[in-house]
């Protein structure tokens, strides 16, 4: 049987239900990396150019950790699915730089998916990709609408409160798992990269540690992207990237709600998008007054600095909010 | 009354000024980057934005404090960073309480109407559509004038016979193209100062490394950016060809792809067949290309945290493994010393020139034994 790798970094978080339908639908054993540890982020500062961003350099981790066990490897070159806006140049130029920055790759499947063009539009990619393994048009089609429905379950999913890895869980293993939410507690909004909020370790766990000081959290993954669409984007020029554009909406549609106590912004250290959308967002929402806070990551970051620069910003916002109710 | 000023890139000032003076606008000249400008964009910008923009930055602060209200700078459509430069500066310039215009210049084959409305903002005087046409036709060859006079200067830099005449013969050359006013003039004065500058007493039997020059745009042509490597290069007895000069730029994007951009494209091809922004595909074009045109080795110039130009290392090592080509890369930012820059640049320069003798005189070395070369 056929084996291939999905590095389980960047594009994971949004596409694993989507990909790994389609695979299996095909008769195709689907091999991924698991979650990040230690080892696999040595393998990727090692590999990768040391002016990378961490999770480039997580990415190459994971794409060296599959190199023996399958026969492809699935990175396509996402480059445009709205229409409108594209990816980070460096999604751009992935595969290309898995190629040619780490040694003995399996074949790299890279299809070149935008939705701009006629015939790199999504059907047509992943059209070439069944015939790639060999496939009959029938069998391709059938495997792309089974996709599709679990990507529609995933996102259901995620609308409901569940975080991507939460959400995959439950898609896999068939549990209904509930998101956790009470309507007491202080509610947080976490925005970024799903590729930052959701890597576990990378971002030592912002999310259930939040939890664990009691506090509901809300990610930018958990807004439906017509309510996204909704909100004003506050520049005269639209933004290129899709992730920084879907985070500069979610903070501004967070910093109008009076639901929301608090939203961290979690970006990565050299991560060229974020420079500009960080400030963007404090630009934009300096009428705004909900707190907010910068966290910066990267393959340093030690767990008790950014757990204790997370507990002064929730006690904070509690002595704000208590002097608020004593008043 | 619009007081005009617009970012700092090589000699290119001296175009832009007589353009718009032509136009009938009061301009600011633009200094010429330094420690001042540096300090005063950092202070300003976000922390792992690109250097250029923290450049441009420190620019417009010095030229707002002369007195400008009108920034005229180019725009983009990405994905490069460099697109959205201009809405974060005017944000960051509102933010700070200076209530300046910014006129954006997007690629006129996309944005026709933006191109022409931009060009009725600075007329002030009114001008018919034939006179600024004819003026933006002296502004362009004024440009050819100087990129062609700086083109002649990497040739004879490395082979003069006393140090530093070329540098001083150049400054003084282009006060002249400066000084000319007028389409005929700019000619005379261009020919005048090549002819000037092949004067230079040169040695032609030296030992001729050639080295090309590719990378980001903004520290390619801005020499403070790059502290000042061609002329550091030149010093070293190296011939420099770089990749990119305003007017081939300008000319790839303004009006219709040129046979020169196709090349490069086509030259990438193999290795990043995708267009990712900025100057990444370029890069790795140019070096395929000056590969095969057997130059001596490779400098990539790149500003710190630069996407396209990350990708493009990443792949780089590649080409220069199949083309059997040395590549050298330097990431530039305000901490960037150059000391340490040149003591890379020498060892570099020996081994190329290491490497170009023993190819010479393959059979004339005599190794003491145990030498590796």
């Amino acid at each position: 049987m056929l084996r291939i790798g999905i590095p389980s970094a960047l594009f994971y978080y949004v596409y694993y239900p989507m990909w790994k339908t389609f695979f299996e639908e095909l008769g195709v054993q689907v091999v991924t990396s698991g979650k990040t540890t230690r080892q696999l982020l040595d393998y990727g500062v090692r590999e990768a150019l040391a002016d990378a961003c961490v999770p480039v350099k997580v990415f190459f981790g994971h794409a060296m950790a599959l190199i023996d066990q399958v026969d492809y490897l699935f990175i396509p070159r996402i480059v445009c699915l709205n229409k409108k806006t594209v990816y980070c140049p460096k999604f751009l130029g992935l595969p290309d730089m898995i190629r040619y920055g780490v040694a003995n790759m399996p074949p790299i499947i890279d299809v070149r998916i935008d939705a701009r063009d006629r015939k790199d539009k999504l059907y047509a990619a992943y059209y070439k990709v069944g015939k790639i393994l060999g496939k009959t048009p029938r069998q391709i089609t059938g495997a792309l609408l089974k996709a599709k429905t679990s990507q529609y379950k995933f996102q259901k999913l995620l609308r409901s409160g569940l975080q991507p890895i939460e959400a995959i869980d439950n898609i896999l293993t068939d549990t209904k798992k509930k998101p956790l939410d009470n309507k007491e507690q202080l509610r947080f909004a976490v925005v970024g990269y799903p590729y930052i909020i959701n890597d576990q370790y990378i971002n030592i766990d912002i999310i259930n540690k939040l939890r664990k000081m009691n506090i509901n959290v809300v990610t930018s993954d958990n807004i439906s992207l017509f309510t996204l669409k909704l909100q004003r984007l506050g520049l005269a020029k639209r933004l290129f990237w899709t992730f920084s554009e879907h985070t500069l909406r979610a903070t501004s549609y967070f910093a109008g709600r009076k639901d929301i106590d608090g939203i961290i912004h979690l970006s990565a250290f050299g991560c060229g998008p974020d420079s500009i959308v960080d400030r963007f967002i404090q630009l934009n929402n300096q009428s705004s007054t909900v707190p907010f806070m910068n966290l910066v990551i990267d393959e340093q970051s030690g767990e008790a600095g950014v757990a204790t620069r997370l507990e002064a910003f929730v006690d904070m916002v509690k002595r704000k909010k208590g002097a608020y109710h004593n008043a | 009354m619009r007081k005009v000023t617009f970012p700092h890139m090589g000699e290119s000032y001296r175009a832009f000024k007589m353009l718009l003076n032509d136009l009938g606008n009061e301009v600011i000249l633009p200094p010429r980057p330094s420690l001042k400008t540096l300090n005063l964009g950092v202070q300003f910008t976000p922390e792992f934005a690109c250097f250029p923009l923290k450049v441009l930055m420190g620019t417009y602060l010095e030229t707002i404090e002369k007195g400008a209200n009108t920034l005229v700078t180019t725009g983009g459509v990405g994905p490069c960073r460099a697109g959205l430069y201009s809405e974060l500066h005017k944000k960051i310039l509102h933010d700070l309480g200076h209530p300046i215009e910014m006129i954006v210049f997007e690629p006129p084959r996309l944005y026709p109407f933006n191109f022409i409305r931009n060009v009725h903002k600075l007329n002030p005087g009114r001008l018919s559509i034939k006179a600024i046409i004819n003026c933006i036709k002296k502004g362009w060859r004024k440009l050819q004038a100087l990129d062609n006079a700086e083109k002649l200067t990497h040739i004879i830099r490395p082979r003069e016979l006393k140090k530093g005449t070329t540098t001083q013969k150049y400054k003084q050359v282009l006060e002249w193209i400066d000084n000319a006013n007028t389409t005929s003039d700019i000619i005379e004065a261009e020919a005048a100062a090549l002819e000037e500058l092949h004067k230079i007493p040169q040695d032609h039997g030296r030992l001729d490394v050639k080295v090309g020059i590719v990378g980001e745009i903004y520290v390619l042509l801005e020499p403070t950016a790059n502290l000042e490597i061609e002329e550091t290069l030149g010093n070293l007895g190296v011939e420099v060809e770089r990749s990119m000069f305003l007017t081939g730029w300008a000319r790839d994007n303004t009006w219709k792809e040129t046979v020169e951009g196709m090349t490069v494209k086509d030259a990438a091809h193999p290795y990043l067949p995708e267009l990712i922004g900025g100057h990444g595909r370029d890069s790795i074009g140019n070096t395929v290309l000056y590969a095969k045109r057997k130059f001596d080795g490779i400098i990539q110039l790149a500003p710190f945290t630069c996407i396209p130009e990350i990708v493009a290392r990443t792949i780089l090592p590649a080409v220069s493994k199949d083309y059997n080509i040395p590549v050298l890369t330097f990431f530039l930012d305000e901490q960037t010393g150059k000391a340490g820059m040149n003591t890379r640049l020498e060892a570099f320069v020996d081994l190329m020139k290491r490497k170009k003798l023993k190819k010479q005189h393959q059979a004339d070395i005599l190794l003491p034994s145990g030498a590796i070369i």
